[in-house]
Formats: structure tokens, C-alpha cells, sequence
């Protein structure tokens, strides 16, 4: 029996006061997430259990129950406060999948912080913008990752505290503290921050087409859309051992790899590991893993290993799955049903909707390629993109929009609150992406609507990509598209115009690729470089991306009659 | 160590840890699955094998459990480099 029980029943009688409820929570009420997801639990009786088991590459496991979560989310909310950070400051996650990562989260919550996590693969560019963009005032990191810090601290007047959670043996610089989680004495007894609904909590950057990512602002509220979501999609149930394979520098690892899970009260498990199909099946193995929340990419690497490896294990604890970021695409389902005895559910959402709104749901029949259907609460349709109004057709493909309205809907981007409304039109949140709805009211991915890279469930920004490349001294001009990819579904590649006294060569390919992964990210690194005399532009001089990728992905290249040259 | 796998090995320290990494990395340090390499850094790593030893390595022998330590790297590369 799932947790949705029957989703026409849920639909015709929905209301978000469903969640609250659950939650104990009423209209009015303080309501912090940190608190939530731990000392809640404890006052339910469930100090004891298990809230994160955690593994790193070398087999090194280490167990948290709720009362452990609890009482170090407090130790760490004791420590922000006592640097004196105060109520609504931004505080930077950048670290591995370790514990620290997840528990300190809440400890930044309970404090009054605005989580702010972020990917510990950027590289300092990446950082810098962000941490600047933000005004991040402090930053948690480990010894691995501080010289990126290190680097651009100058540049950062607001970043008041570099702190270090693993810092044994390493000299510190002024400024940077060290913060070891197991050798402060803990705190029992907090008092967690007297939060409201709207008082800001956490803070994603995002790419989009134009300009530098933006952070979407999520408050406090977006307990009541993430907990519940993470009931009747992911259908966790109190015995469940629970997955989710994404990084909290990603939003769906804060909203359904801290937030969803610990608001239920589950156990979850974490892999603090590079990717290894023979490592991911002996982990789910090991912890009997009931239900995996995890990415396209990373079924399609699976599937790459092919069911040999599958075999070795006994992966019969499986109960439930669920994929998220990117379009899950049939095979990949079909092949789910082949390896696991059960279909990968795809899930969709974004950083600005801060939890599931699109979704296969448990007990519905999966059409193998679609999306699914709303979530009950959530209204959404496929828009006409002149006139904003819902099309009328079945089949016909239009903008993903959202009523707005639903908890977990993004406030504002910090600082921008102009991109931030130009995402509304006509009474609708408009997603940026492109679909259709068919008969049966299965909504059918077609692609963005802009110029954003979907790489391996993650978006990336040409514009970024852009500017970075043109910081590189042999870079005239640059233009970044993504390029179709069997396992990835888009890479970056880039279009390159050297300066003069510049030839285009391997070393030439290889030097940029590292530039840019370096400054910026793996994810951002182009895959491939082609050097070319000149890009397409319009005679107001702007590139056109859309020929270049037109061109890649064997589309009508549309409407050229605006390109300065033929 | 033969030179290959010297090479190899101060490539990746090079381009994939940072100035005051001090982690200790040898031919049998998982590089993917510990995390110091990931799935898309690898394409730089497999570009840097292909221009230095003038192979091809196809997409489909490009798997992470191939790229996963400097030991397994160099048996792929000198697997083309026969061919």
C-alpha cells in the first residue's frame, strides 16, 4: 500500500494543511527546519534511531542516530553563534559528502543562518562568484578544499570566518578556524532559532541563460512541500533505508537528501564515493536499501555496465526508485525493470520550485519517457510562449508553468528581484522548459526554452562558460552550447576564435579544457572545442547560440534573416 | 614505477589536486571512485592519454572502472598503443 494511496482521491481533496498537520505544525507557528529534522524526531521517541549511516570509498562507516543529529546540529548552531554570526547571514557549505556537511546544514538552520551549500568541485572562480554574489560571511571547508578558498579570500571583505572541520596538522591563517565536530564537547540543550514561514533558510545558485547563476531563495515554509513530497513520491516508510545519490551542493540534495528524509524520521544512508557501479550495488547490498533516489546519468552509466555486475549482488531490498534532474529517458526505465525487477519513477523540479512538482507517482501506471503528473496541490499546465495562456490541445507543446503558490516556490534570486519577476507571466511560474500533456494528462519533456546546458542533471550557464573561457589569453571570442551525449544527455562544447598569433592545436584543446574546469567546474569543462575564424552573430552583434547548437543536434536552424553573414 | 605510470601520476597531481592537497596518491589510489577524478574530469584525462601516447581510446573502454587507478590507465593506454 503506498502513501499516496490513490491519486485521484488526493487530488479531488488536497490541501497543504495535509502536510502541516502531519507535522504538527499550525498557521502562525515558529517552524525551523533544523529543529524538524532532528529534535522533533527525538520528541517522537525516535532518539535512537538511526539517521545517517555513512560510508567513504575506503569501506569507513560512521553511524548518527537522531539524538546524535540533534545534539551536534546544536553543537554546531552554539559555535555560529558564539563567531558571531548573526540572524539571516549566509553561511557557505563547501565540502564532500561528509557528515559535517549534512549535519552542520541544520546547525545553520537552528542558528538563524541561511544555508548557503555549494558544489566542492567548483573551482575558485565558481566560488568567488558565488560567495561574492551572496556576501557569504562565512564558510565551512575541509583541508582539501581551503587553498581554492584560500585563494580568493582577499577578494571577499564580507567573508568574516574560513572555518575548517578537519584541520588536524594543517597551519591555520588568520581568520580560518578549526571546528572538529567529534572533539567539541556537544550541546544538549538549544534553543533553535524562532524562525517563521517566510524567514529565509536556504540558498541554491542557479545557471540560467544570461549573466552569472543566480541564488533562489527558499524559506523556511518549503518544510511542509519537501516532507510531503517526500512521502507520496519517494513513499518512505518508517523501516526504510533510504538513498538519495545526489550532493547537497545540488538542490536535491538538501531538499530530499537532508531535508525530506530526516522531516520523515528515516534512516538514511550516504556513499561519500566517486562513481563505481560494483561499489553503488555492494552498498545498496550492504545496507539493504530500500528506496534509491537517484540520477539519469547515473542509470545510464549503470546501464553501460550491463547486467553482469548487477547479478553479483543480492539487491532484492529494493522496493521503490525514483531518478531526478534530467528527462529519464524509456530504455532507461525499461532497462530498470530488467536489472532491479522495478522501474526508475522520474521526477521533475527545479532549484526554484524547491521540491517535486511534476512526478511518476507510486502505484500509477509509469508511461516509460514522461514526466508524469502534477503533484496534487500543484497546478500546471503547458503555455502558448507569446500569449502565456494554457494551450489547448493535447499533444501540443507549449512552457511548463506553475501556479505559484506551492510552500517550497523560490521568494526571490538575491539580489535580483528583476530576473526574479520576469519568471512570472499571465498568473504563471514559467519553468523554462519545454512540453506537452497528452490526453491522459502525462506531461512529455521536450527541452529548454533557452540557451541552459543540462549536463549530467545539472544546468549550467553558457554565459558563464563564456566569460571564463574569454579570461583565457588565447580567446578572441567563445560561444557555448550543449552537444548531444548518450550517458550525460548534454556536454559542454565550445566554439573558440583565437587571437592572432594563436594556432589551433591538441595541446591548445587540452590546455582550455583544464582552464575551464579548473576555474569553473568539471560540469562546465567543454568536452569538446572547436576552433573556428568567427561565430554566427546578428548585426547588433550578439552570438548566436541557437544556429551553432541547431547545427550540433541536426535541428531547423529557424529564422536566420537577423545573422550578420550568411 | 615505469615512466608511464610516473607520467600519468604527475599529471593527475597536477591538474586534479589543488597546491596544498596533501593527500598521498600512487598507482593503486582510486582516482575515480575516491573522488579525486570525477566521470567529467575524466574526458580531460583520457584527451591527455590520447595527444601524449597518440591513441584512441573508444568511448565505450572509457568506463571509470578503466580510468580508476593509475595502474588500470596504464594497461589501457598500452592496450592501444599494440593496436
Amino acid at each position: 500500500m503506498t502513501n499516496i494511496g490513490s491519486y485521484e482521491d488526493r487530488l479531488e481533496n488536497f490541501d497543504w494543511s495535509i502536510g502541516e498537520k502531519e507535522l504538527g505544525y499550525k498557521k502562525d507557528d515558529k517552524i525551523n527546519v533544523g529543529w524538524y529534522c532532528s529534535d522533533r524526531i527525538c520528541q517522537m521517541g525516535k532518539g535512537e534511531k538511526p539517521a545517517l549511516i555513512w560510508e567513504n570509498h575506503e569501506g569507513h562507516c560512521r553511524y548518527f542516530t537522531y539524538n546524535d543529529i540533534r545534539q551536534l546540529s546544536n553543537t554546531f548552531a552554539a559555535f555560529f553563534c558564539a563567531l558571531g554570526l548573526k540572524t539571516g547571514e549566509r553561511i557557505c557549505l563547501f565540502m564532500d559528502k561528509v557528515p559535517e556537511l549534512y549535519i552542520s546544514f541544520l546547525g545553520i538552520l537552528k542558528c538563524g543562518g541561511i544555508a548557503q551549500p555549494l558544489f566542492s568541485a567548483f573551482g575558485d572562480e565558481s566560488l568567488y562568484m558565488r560567495l561574492h554574489n551572496a556576501r557569504t560571511a562565512a564558510i565551512l571547508t575541509q583541508r582539501k578544499h581551503v587553498a581554492k578558498v584560500r585563494k580568493i579570500r582577499e577578494q571577499l571583505p564580507n567573508l568574516r570566518h574560513v572555518i575548517v572541520i578537519d584541520s588536524e596538522g594543517l597551519p591555520l591563517r588568520e581568520r580560518e578556524v578549526a571546528f572538529e565536530m567529534d572533539r567539541v564537547p556537544r550541546v544538549d540543550d538549544w534553543k533553535s532559532h524562532e524562525s517563521t514561514a517566510e524567514t529565509p533558510s536556504v540558498m541554491h545558485y542557479t545557471s540560467g541563460t544570461t549573466g552569472q547563476p543566480k541564488g533562489a531563495q527558499h524559506v523556511h515554509y518549503s518544510l511542509i512541500s519537501q516532507y510531503l513530497t517526500t512521502r507520496w513520491v519517494l513513499d518512505v516508510k518508517d523501516d526504510d533505508i533510504y538513498w538519495c545519490t545526489a550532493d547537497p551542493g545540488w538542490v536535491t540534495g538538501t531538499s530530499y537528501g537532508i531535508i525530506g528524509p530526516w522531516a520523515n524520521g528515516i534512516t538514511q544512508v550516504v556513499l561519500d564515493s566517486g562513481f563505481s557501479a560494483e561499489k553503488w550495488y555492494a552498498f545498496i547490498e550492504k545496507f539493504k536499501i530500500t528506496v534509491w533516489y537517484s540520477a539519469p546519468t547515473a542509470i545510464r552509466l549503470l546501464m553501460k555496465e550491463g547486467l553482469e555486475p548487477v547479478r553479483k549482488y543480492n539487491l532484492s531490498s529494493l522496493r521503490h526508485l525514483c531518478s531526478v534532474g534530467e528527462p529519464l529517458n524509456a530504455e532507461a526505465v525499461i532497462w530498470s525493470k530488467e536489472a532491479f525487477g522495478l522501474p526508475f519513477h522520474d521526477t521533475f523540479w527545479q532549484t526554484e520550485t524547491g521540491s517535486i512538482v511534476i512526478t511518476n507517482f507510486p502505484g500509477m501506471p509509469i508511461k516509460p519517457g514522461s514526466m508524469g503528473k502534477p503533484f496534487p496541490g500543484i497546478t500546471a499546465t503547458v503555455v502558448n510562449p507569446q500569449t502565456f495562456e494554457p494551450v489547448d490541445n493535447p499533444g501540443t507543446v507549449g512552457l511548463i508553468a506553475l501556479r505559484p503558490g506551492w510552500p517550497s516556490m523560490f521568494r526571490t534570486y538575491w539580489n535580483n528581484d528583476e530576473i526574479y519577476k520576469s519568471k512570472f507571466k499571465n498568473g504563471w511560474y514559467i519553468c523554462g522548459d519545454r512540453a506537452s500533456i497528452d490526453s491522459d494528462g502525462y506531461f512529455w519533456f521536450v527541452g529548454r526554452d533557452d540557451d541552459v546546458i543540462n549536463t549530467g542533471g545539472h544546468l549550467v550557464g553558457p554565459f558563464e562558460i563564456e566569460s571564463a573561457l574569454l579570461e583565457h589569453p588565447a580567446v578572441a571570442e567563445s560561444a557555448a552550447i550543449g552537444k548531444p551525449d548518450p550517458v550525460n544527455m548534454e556536454v559542454v562544447k565550445a566554439f573558440v576564435a583565437l587571437k592572432p598569433g594563436f594556432a589551433a592545436s591538441d595541446d591548445l584543446d587540452l590546455e582550455i579544457m583544464n582552464f575551464i574546469r579548473r576555474k569553473l567546474s568539471p560540469l562546465a569543462m567543454p568536452q569538446e572545442i572547436e576552433f573556428v575564424d568567427s561565430l554566427p552573430k546578428t548585426r547588433s552583434g550578439k552570438i548566436m547560440r541557437r544556429l551553432l547548437r541547431a547545427r550540433e543536434w541536426g535541428e531547423p536552424i529557424g529564422d536566420i534573416s537577423t545573422l550578420e553573414n550568411d | 614505477m615505469d615512466d608511464m605510470k610516473k607520467m600519468v601520476l604527475d599529471y593527475v597531481r597536477r591538474e586534479y589536486l589543488e597546491e596544498d592537497d596533501d593527500r598521498r596518491l600512487d598507482e593503486t589510489t582510486p582516482l575515480i571512485s575516491g573522488g579525486i577524478v570525477d566521470s567529467f574530469s575524466m574526458v580531460s584525462l583520457k584527451r591527455f592519454l590520447e595527444k601524449k601516447y597518440g591513441i584512441q581510446i573508444p568511448d565505450s573502454d572509457a568506463s571509470p572502472a578503466a580510468f580508476d587507478t593509475v595502474n588500470a590507465i596504464v594497461d589501457l593506454v598500452k592496450r592501444f598503443k599494440r593496436q
